[in-house]
């Protein structure tokens, strides 16, 4: 505990220093708790029966009625439909939106052409405007088209994704170098080879990346399939959990059986993939300050 | 899937153009005195308007069109149904005559304050710790992000069952200690409380994540520079950590900003508030944010125009608010 330094002056450093890894620990463990709490506190909700959570104390620990209440909770919504459209519906969607935005990032990012400038930066002006500007017309351009209620309502407005455009040009911008276009396009290769044999393999981790952001982003959408999915009969998981809540305050234990269920899916995908998902959401967050 | 992007300074030389025609030759910074692209270079670069027109056909379908034609509605009476009728600046003088439309401005903003303030701050402090330690760095991460994947629905009703006025978790543990119960889903300010606890809960981690990156891209010398000089980590933490750290700063609490006032899932769900329950946003309407207002104009009562002049005044106070964040971060730097 006596490491002498006496070339720093102020004392104050040296007391704070030592024990600085532990209380760090300490600080960072109690955080996790917090932040892992819920899932754990979720389990226990949906393996207990909803006296035990409604008695006073509520039972604290895991209990034996998990499948009961998932019976229950299967009996009372349509939980594997709802949850085969939403699978439907995100896989669309991601599939897509790593299609035209990696081929509009590869023109932005590579090639110079008439109005690219001011095409990239009205992308970059409704990339900050909220979404809910445009949610109603895009209700009444629907209706106009009579797809109200239809799956393919959802996935189409999430198509044009300008975060993945701008966030896949700043990648191609400094990961595929241009003497590997320079030498493809010396033998011969035009652009879209270009695209899908140069650019394409070298943007995977960057393609991964915005396929679990966008997968997740389209699974836990709720606000636009609330208001476009008019058939409580035909909706996605987030909605059907919803209204699963809204018609069965008095059963707690089922609800969070759902929630369990509706939840576990994305938490194992994200738990799966998170160390390369975690520094790609970082690179992203840094590159647009 | 594990490399993160490249970024720093791209690794290639200088070398540009070279032969072949130009709509296959890659773009970099034109050397000083390069013609722009004439006239005719658009029909040369057909390729690169057919790569981006995907894209495009649905951005303006769907996202330009739609806010252009958003701010058309807002001069309109229009339900949907019947045909629409120009009223001029009558949705907006409504608008600012209509108690309810401030009451969820005020919702809104203490909720906001009460999110965002403990989340950025909260972040900073989780990254300087994490930064700090060598071990479990990776598992740290994880589990702190986690809470930003899950799905709101869910976070709502599990938020809505630990605070249940009757039943929840948090008043049985005051109960023990011989608190009675506190009406969190029923006070007005308990209410924004609880909501404002959820999205602390929801976005700590993202934040503490774009923290902890900028913490890592500030080379340690200045701090060994620092510690010759005799400055504490206090001192360090606040001349040296957070100026370097300024504009990271600043692009959190911009999106803070932008996300942090549009909140409406957690009321929505936590009150389910829909068709049949008439009691939009919780007692007292304590927990209906603007954006829940809109959703209840415009989709519960049929006011499009109304609703399209909520959501454009809503913008405007977005946009004030940023502005407002920017200067004050800017501010600090010269001071």
């Amino acid at each position: 505990m006596t490491t002498a330094d006496t070339t720093r002056p102020v004392t104050g450093t040296r007391r704070l220093r030592r024990p600085r890894g532990l209380t760090a620990h300490v600080f960072l463990m109690v955080a996790v708790l917090i932040s892992v709490f819920p899932f754990v506190w979720t389990i226990v909700m949906a393996t207990n029966t909803t006296e035990d959570i409604y008695k006073s104390p509520p039972k604290l620990t895991f209990g034996s009625h998990l499948l009961e209440n998932i019976r229950h909770m299967l009996n009372t919504i349509d939980f594997f439909g709802s949850m085969l459209n939403t699978i439907v519906v995100a896989g669309v969607t991601t599939v897509l939106v790593l299609f035209i935005d990696s081929l509009a990032a590869f023109a932005f990012a590579k090639f110079d052409f008439p109005g690219r400038k001011v095409l990239f930066g009205t992308l970059l002006v409704f990339m900050m405007l909220p979404l809910q500007l445009a949610v109603l017309p895009q209700f009444i351009l629907m209706s106009e088209i009579g797809w109200v209620g239809m799956l393919k309502a959802l996935a189409l407005p999430a198509l044009a994704n300008a975060f993945g455009i701008f966030w896949l040009h700043q990648y191609i911008q400094n990961g595929v170098p241009d003497e590997l276009l320079d030498a493809a396009r010396i033998d011969g290769a035009g652009f879209f080879r270009q695209y899908w044999n140069i650019a394409l393999p070298m943007i995977k981790p960057a393609l991964s990346f915005l396929a679990i952001y966008a997968f997740v982003n389209a699974w836990n959408d709720y606000v636009w399939p609330l208001i476009v999915l008019t058939d409580p009969s035909h909706v996605t998981l987030q909605v059907e959990l919803a209204q699963l809540h809204v018609g069965h305050t008095t059963d707690y234990s089922m609800v969070m059986a759902g929630v369990l269920m509706a939840a576990l899916p994305l938490v194992v995908v994200f738990a799966i993939f998170a160390r390369g998902f975690i520094a790609g959401a970082t690179e992203g967050a840094v590159q647009g300050s | 899937m594990s490399s993160p992007p490249v970024t720093g300074p791209a690794t290639v030389p200088e070398h540009r153009g070279g032969p072949g025609p130009a709509r296959f030759r890659p773009r970099r910074t034109p050397p000083a005195g390069t013609v722009r692209p004439s006239r005719r270079g658009v029909l040369s670069h057909w390729r690169q308007y057919l790569a981006i027109s995907p894209f495009y056909l649905i951005f303006i379908g769907f996202s330009f069109f739609p806010v252009l034609y958003s701010l058309y509605l807002a001069f309109q009476r229009y339900d949907g149904l019947g045909t629409k009728q120009f009223v001029g600046l009558q949705q907006f003088e409504f608008l600012w005559n209509d108690p309810v439309f401030w009451l969820s401005i005020r919702n809104t903003l203490v909720i906001w304050v009460l999110s965002t303030v403990p989340t950025l701050f909260g972040a900073l402090v989780l990254a300087t710790l994490l930064h700090s330690v060598r071990r479990f760095k990776g598992f740290y991460r994880i589990a702190l992000y986690v809470p930003n994947v899950t799905s709101i629905v869910a976070v709502a009703i599990f938020f809505g069952a630990v605070f249940s006025n009757n039943f929840g978790l948090v008043n049985a543990i005051l109960g023990t200690v011989g608190i009675s119960p506190v009406p969190w889903l029923s006070n007005p300010w308990l209410i924004k409380l609880v909501i404002a606890l959820l999205m602390t809960w929801m976005w700590t981690g993202y934040n503490m994540i774009i923290y902890l990156a900028g913490l890592q891209a500030i080379p340690t010398s200045i701090y060994e520079a620092a510690k010759m000089d005799g400055a504490g980590p206090v001192r360090t933490f606040f001349q040296i950590t957070i100026p370097i750290m300024r504009p990271i700063i600043l692009f959190t609490v911009i999106i803070s900003t932008i996300n942090g006032l549009q909140s409406f899932s957690e009321p929505q769900v936590l009150f389910a508030s829909n068709a049949a329950n008439q009691n939009v946003g919780g007692p007292g309407q304590a927990g209906l944010t603007t954006l829940l207002y809109f959703y209840q104009s415009a989709f519960l009562n049929n006011d499009y125009g109304y609703g399209a002049a909520i959501v454009w005044a809503f913008f405007v106070l977005i946009m004030v608010l940023v502005v407002i964040n920017w200067r004050l971060v800017q501010r600090g730097r010269k001071s």
